[in-house]
């Protein structure tokens, strides 16, 4: 196969595209350049988009005897994964950017790009395997439970799992990973993980949201509308964040107040005790399927549902309901924002997700106080 | 085998001047030394400036060899603009355009920043032709606060060469320095160092030299001030020994290069043609991008509405044929070139860009080829889009 591997220049897609060499595929690796302004060297965590990251990349390119190419992402980025992390904390909602530059730019822009350019596949250093099972693909968990990324894959389609590889994903832990690429003599082989968002770089969410959006003034009140402060906008402010609500007056249970919901057209942000946070319902209309599509969603099924990359998945009954995703847990999840993602497992199997749009709590009002 | 056209990013060293050079590196001797061994390496060195002044039409005390074009650049704007302001501190406008390469906007952009420059960049036309009206008006306008007037020779992208007699005519009435980088002219075009110029930037590697090596001509009369302080080896102007290998080796290629566009330049104006009649016979949205303006015969730049350049140079790369988007690179990042923006031209233009660049050896059997992945190579880059 004609492979294009996407490399970031850090260790988990060095060695991805090394396997892929070593299966026989041709190669080509490729970085993406996606900030307009990329800094010179990689400073703590935030490594991806520095040019130290794409001259290791091309380092790696040149052990591994591969070309490679850099291509320009910048402008879809700031469009599609930038100017969407600002509009929807904007709205009131916490999204998750990674996952949306996995929607939208890795197995999307780029895929179709590689396509047009007669790559039959794109080939990434992500935590997860694809299975064929009686002759559909599925998406599973990687069995390196710390590193499985398999959540923020959730996005991927039947159609996006033809044409992708995770030549590492089946690894059980990164120190093989690790350990691999220094035998192979690649450079990154002890470089630092990135984390944190690439695109923030002093890792400061609020200031940088901060100096994008006005300040727009507004209330802080409990769940029955009792005005407890005053705010300067909301997004300062995520579902579950205890720090800097400024409330003077204690709440009569002595207990600290939480954020439970944010009103961007009201400006409000509601809080209440942490016990309010718990939701057992969650529901979205933006939905995808992973693979193939279960043949009667509309019948409600056991499944898995997790809401964060590294949450624990929940027992819930999923269900599909005049065009609405909707999980019920078991048990309640604590802090879930609209804007989130919900992936729904089969066991390890990834089944869909949807963006989370609405929540209800599993505590009612008037038992706050 | 590799079809190379892109010997505007460099190009191959002469066979007998890389020979030479690697004999010449293997002589001992600082051209600072008083001893023998010195005065050999001296003799190379100023036998070099001997070489390039005469082909440049240049005093040899005028020749100050450097690193290269980016160090030129550097020297002469940053050098004239404080020998400028030293002698007046009015005279702190610095004039060019926003199409010249990075080597001159960014040495400006940063005396704007830090040293209190002020900058007019001249308006362009959508060939890229530098306003020239303009820069009379303005001149007329800012009697005596222009320190220095920088305009390229040709451009690096699109190949447009600029009215420098008129420039230096313009200037002189107001007695202001005129630099010009000529790194991407020399070798393309009868490039010297005619009365008026204050300082020229020219760089070995462009005509068949080695990297490494470039020189600043600097009028005998200039007011310039040193970058560097140590030892002053070229005139005062610049320090550090002397790299007379380099030095002779630029020469003699500089002197192969003119030679050659003496016997054959007619030829490659021709093979020009060829190519771009050919580049807009297949694909008939494709823009020569300096259009009818007057340019250097071995540089062509198109635009290809709909496809992203790096795209294209990719699926060239494929077909072993290696060429250019023309604009800055960082890390290899091809981005909306700021020369074709400075043009007028979209966003989405400027990004689908492809630079063919022509040596002193292409054949037209080469063009041929080029021409012939053409169609296949665009019609892929136009599947695959603008995604950037």
């Amino acid at each position: 196969m004609k492979v294009l591997a996407a490399m970031s220049g850090g260790v988990d897609s060095a060695v991805a595209a090394a396997r892929a060499v070593e299966a026989g595929h041709e190669v080509v690796g490729v970085h993406l350049a996606l900030s307009r302004n990329a800094g010179t060297l990689r400073t703590g965590s935030r490594g991806c988009c520095t040019i130290e990251d794409s001259m290791d990349a091309q380092r790696v390119s040149n052990l591994l005897g591969i070309k490679y190419y850099v291509w320009d992402f910048s402008e879809r980025f700031k469009q599609e994964v930038v100017d969407d992390f600002v509009q929807e904390y904007e709205a009131g909602r916490t999204p998750n950017p990674c996952m949306r530059c996995n929607e939208r730019i890795k197995f999307a822009a780029l895929l179709e790009k590689a396509l047009a350019l007669g790559f039959d596949a794109v080939c990434t250093g992500h935590y997860a395997t694809i299975q064929e099972i009686d002759g559909n693909l599925e998406l599973h968990r990687s069995p390196a439970t710390a590193k499985d990324q398999s959540y923020v894959l959730g996005v991927l389609t039947k159609e996006e799992l033809k044409h992708v590889l995770f030549p590492i994903g089946a690894e059980s832990d990164k120190a093989t990973i690790r350990a691999e690429a220094e035998a192979r003599g690649l450079a990154v082989a002890q470089k630092p993980d990135s984390y944190d968002i690439c695109f923030i770089p002093d890792g400061d969410t609020q200031g940088w949201l901060g100096e994008k959006l006005e300040e727009k003034p507004g209330k802080i009140v409990d769940r029955n509308g009792n005005v407890l402060s005053e705010h300067s906008g909301t997004h300062n402010f995520t579902v579950g964040q205890r720090k800097g609500l400024s409330i003077e007056r204690p709440a009569k249970d002595g207990k600290p107040r939480y954020v439970l919901e944010i009103k961007p057209v009201t400006r409000e942000v509601v809080v209440g005790p942490q016990k309010a946070l718990a939701v057992k319902e969650l529901a979205g209309t933006k939905f995808t399927w992973c693979g193939e599509a279960p043949e009667h969603p509309e019948i409600p099924f056991e499944a898995e549902v997790q809401v964060r990359a590294h949450a624990e998945p929940q027992k819930c009954i999923a269900q599909l309901v005049n065009n609405e995703l909707k999980t019920t847990t078991h048990e309640p999840i604590l802090g879930v924002a609209p804007g989130q993602t919900a992936v729904i497992y089969l066991g390890t199997r990834v089944l869909g997700q949807f963006t989370i749009e609405r929540t209800v709590s599993a505590v009612a009002p008037e038992e706050d106080e | 085998m590799t079809i190379y056209l892109d010997h505007a990013a460099t190009t191959a060293i002469y066979p007998v001047v890389a020979e030479r050079m690697v004999e010449d590196l293997q002589k001992l001797g600082n051209p600072s030394s008083i001893h023998t061994q010195g005065q050999s390496a001296r003799a190379m060195l100023e036998g070099a400036r001997e070489d390039l002044a005469r082909i440049l039409n240049a005093d040899r005390q005028e020749v100050i060899f450097t690193s290269g074009g980016t160090e030129s650049d550097n020297l002469a704007i940053k050098g004239l603009y404080w020998a400028a302001v030293n002698e007046n501190p009015k005279r702190n406008i610095i004039v060019s355009a926003y199409t010249e390469h990075h080597a001159v906007i960014d040495p400006i952009e940063w005396l704007e920043q830090y040293q209190g420059a002020k900058v007019h960049w001249l308006q362009v036309d959508e060939r890229g032709v530098v306003d020239l009206n303009e820069l009379a008006i303005f001149l007329d306008d800012n009697q005596g606060k222009v320190a220095l007037i920088s305009l390229m020779w040709s451009n690096n992208e699109t190949g447009v060469l600029t009215d420098l007699r008129r420039v230096v005519d313009l200037a002189k009435i107001h007695n202001i320095p005129v630099h010009t980088d000529a790194v991407a002219a020399f070798g393309h075009t009868d490039v010297h160092f005619f009365p008026g110029l204050t300082a020229m930037s020219l760089s070995a590697h462009k005509v068949g030299g080695p990297v490494g090596v470039g020189a600043l001509i600097v009028a005998r009369n200039a007011k310039l001030q040193s970058l560097q302080q140590g030892g002053g080896q070229e005139r005062d102007i610049r320090g550090g020994t002397m790299n007379a290998a380099g030095a002779r080796a630029f020469a003699s290629a500089a002197r192969m290069s003119q030679s050659k566009l003496a016997t054959d330049g007619w030829a490659r104006h021709e093979l020009l043609n060829y190519l771009t009649t050919g580049v807009t016979r297949a694909i008939p949205s494709a823009r020569f991008s300096r259009g009818s303006a007057p340019g250097v015969p071995d540089l062509a730049h198109f635009t290809f509405p709909g496809c992203s350049g790096d795209s294209m140079l990719y699926l060239f790369d494929q077909h072993n044929i290696a060429v250019s988007t023309g604009s800055a690179c960082t890390a290899g990042v091809a981005r909306a070139s700021h020369v074709l923006l400075t043009m007028g031209r979209s966003k989405e233009e400027a990004t689908g860009t492809l630079r063919i660049s022509l040596g002193r050896d292409t054949t037209k059997d080469e063009i041929d080829e080029f021409l012939r992945v053409l169609p296949e190579v665009h019609s892929a880059a136009l599947k695959a889009g603008l995604t950037a």
